[in-house]
């Protein structure tokens, strides 16, 4: 449905995007991810043309975003970053416009601003003028104008921004729904929203892409893996040098001290291998008493910084 | 309707109801009106005619302020507020929104003017107006104050900041309206006079207002519109700013 190839963005002599190549299938949401400046509003601002690219392209259904201009921008609905919108007008005025401009007919467009006004909850604002609204309002007026027209092809700068965290419950439920026909791409640095809401994620850093996959499968690529945590009472030496001795150990470290030996330990298995029995057999042959044993499992977060560094 | 005229009048419409949704425009058409009256009837009893020759040759120097007051807006808002964003993602080409904003602006100016028609309307009750000239004044006004309108348009499109887009655009206007000014070709160089006079905005518009329409100064209004309309585009189109 969406493809970019090749793609790179110049700005005088800085190069802010550098030969992006990814595609989108329709019925997929693909979450954007990446430090604040790695390129995701720019790029998001060459798939929508309002941008052109320095070089490469973006294709959607097969067609040049460049060239079959129009045609392509029917297909999209843009939220773009800020979200912008005409203060000065009603918010069902507002989106009258929007319907009309982007072609509905009367009786069509009537239907549809019922229908996205109820699905983003704007019906009780409706008359309201767009300057005097909250941010989340706000926002939600954005997603109603982009989704209006029942856009193929959803682009998202981060949508969610500034919202209370019933309504990003809200956003998000929408944004799948529309995801399952559809095709999405929504920016964001929220991670937990990753892992809610999209089929695939890809981070981007410097302009450059950086990883790539669902999120599992890049929990699962990332180099680091899932640590052991355990708390012990017994000798700091003595069950260190127990502990490395286990076949399945990679490494033990002493993370912090409790009380006279009563000592946390992070053991990071051999690659592969769940140590979780034969740690806690040795712990009971030994006779040391556990005070706490959990698993760290690697975060989002993790593979994030490690990957944008 | 026209696949390519539809855009240009839904924008159209919304551009000039934007005009009227804030109290600005009220202000513009009250001052633009009050004053007009006031110069041309200050002196209207003592010269004691039925004519408007004195408003009209006052027309231009009022439009000098009317006109980028009513353009500055146009673009410079647009980009402070990042709507140019969301405006030129619509399936719209670049010369759909430039026309959409310039006739938006223009209908405004004609409202405007059509508001002043009270001045022709209670002249010809006091004594025997000419309407020839009148009609011609009105047309050439219309010219006049669509070029300024253009040229405004394009140099607030150059900024975010409506108030630069204002004094400038009256500076710029002023230079296009003087160069052609008998008091500015008397002290021009004897070569170059013939092309400031067809240059200048002000010698065309005051041909027209006699009631003399030369496709010469019709065909230089257009020109001079589609010039300042097409950069406008250019500018548009290059999008290099953030």
């Amino acid at each position: 449905m969406i493809e970019i190839r090749n793609l790179n963005k110049k700005i005088g002599n800085r190069l802010i995007l550098e030969d992006l190549n990814f595609s989108v299938k329709k019925g997929e949401i693909l979450g954007f991810l990446g430090p604040n400046g790695a390129g995701k509003s720019s790029t998001m601002k060459i798939i929508t043309s309002f941008w052109h690219p320095t070089g490469g392209k973006v294709l959607i259904d097969g067609r040049d975003v460049s060239e079959a201009l129009l045609e392509t921008r029917k297909r999209i609905g843009y939220l773009p970053e800020t979200v912008p919108l005409y203060d000065d007008m009603k918010v069902g005025e507002y989106l009258r416009f929007i319907a009309e401009i982007r072609g509905l007919k009367k009786e069509a467009a009537r239907r549809r601003i019922g229908e996205v006004s109820d699905s983003c909850g704007l019906v009780s604002v409706l008359d309201r003028p767009i300057d005097e609204l909250s941010k989340g309002y706000r926002q939600r007026v954005g997603l109603a104008q982009a989704i209006i027209h029942d856009p193929e092809v959803l682009i998202l700068d981060e949508p969610t921004t500034g919202l209370d965290p019933n309504q990003i419950v809200e956003i998000r439920e929408l944004i799948k729904r529309i995801g399952k026909e559809k095709t999405v791409i929504f920016s964001t640095h929220i991670l937990s929203e990753v892992s809610a809401v999209c089929d695939r994620v890809i981070i981007i850093n410097k302009g450059k892409i950086v990883g790539e996959g669902s999120p599992a499968e890049l929990m699962a690529k990332s180099r680091g893996q899932d640590a052991i945590y355990v708390k012990l009472r017994g000798p700091k030496e003595e069950v260190a040098a127990r502990l490395r001795g286990l076949e399945e150990v990679e490494r033990v470290e002493i993370k912090d001290k409790e009380a006279e030996d009563v000592y946390g330990y992070e053991i990071a298995p051999k690659a592969g291998v769940d140590p979780r029995e034969q740690l806690s057999l040795a712990v009971m042959k030994n006779g040391w008493g556990i005070l706490e044993f959990s698993r760290k499992a690697v975060s989002l977060e993790d593979i994030f910084r490690e990957l944008t560094k | 309707m026209d696949k390519y005229l539809r855009p240009i009048w839904v924008l159209f419409k919304k551009e000039l109801m934007a005009y009227f949704n804030s109290p600005i425009a009220y202000i513009f058409i009250g001052v633009f009106l009050v004053v007009g009256n006031w110069l041309f009837f200050s002196s209207f009893f003592l010269v004691g005619q039925a004519s408007m020759r004195d408003y009209f040759s006052l027309l231009p120097w009022m439009f000098l302020f009317l006109a980028p007051a009513i353009t500055m807006r146009l673009w410079a808002e647009e980009r402070k507020a990042g709507t140019i964003e969301f405006l030129l993602t619509l399936p719209i080409t670049d010369w759909q929104a430039v026309l959409a904003k310039f006739f938006g602006g223009l209908a405004f100016l004609a409202i405007a003017l059509l508001l002043s028609a009270s001045l022709p309307a209670s002249i010809s009750f006091l004594g025997n107006l000419d309407w020839g000239p009148v009609i011609g004044g009105y047309l050439g006004a219309l010219f006049l104050g669509g070029s300024y309108l253009a040229l405004g348009l394009f140099i607030s499109s150059l900024t975010r900041n409506q108030i630069i887009a204002f004094v400038s655009g009256v500076a710029a206007c002023f230079a296009f309206f003087v160069v052609g000014a008998d008091f500015v070709l008397a002290g021009a160089p004897q070569a170059a006079a013939p092309a400031m006079q067809f240059i200048g905005l002000g010698s065309h518009f005051y041909s027209i207002a006699k009631g003399v329409i030369d496709t010469k100064d019709i065909f230089y209004y257009f020109s001079f519109i589609f010039i300042f309309l097409w950069l406008n585009v250019k500018i548009i189109e290059n999008r290099a700013w953030k």
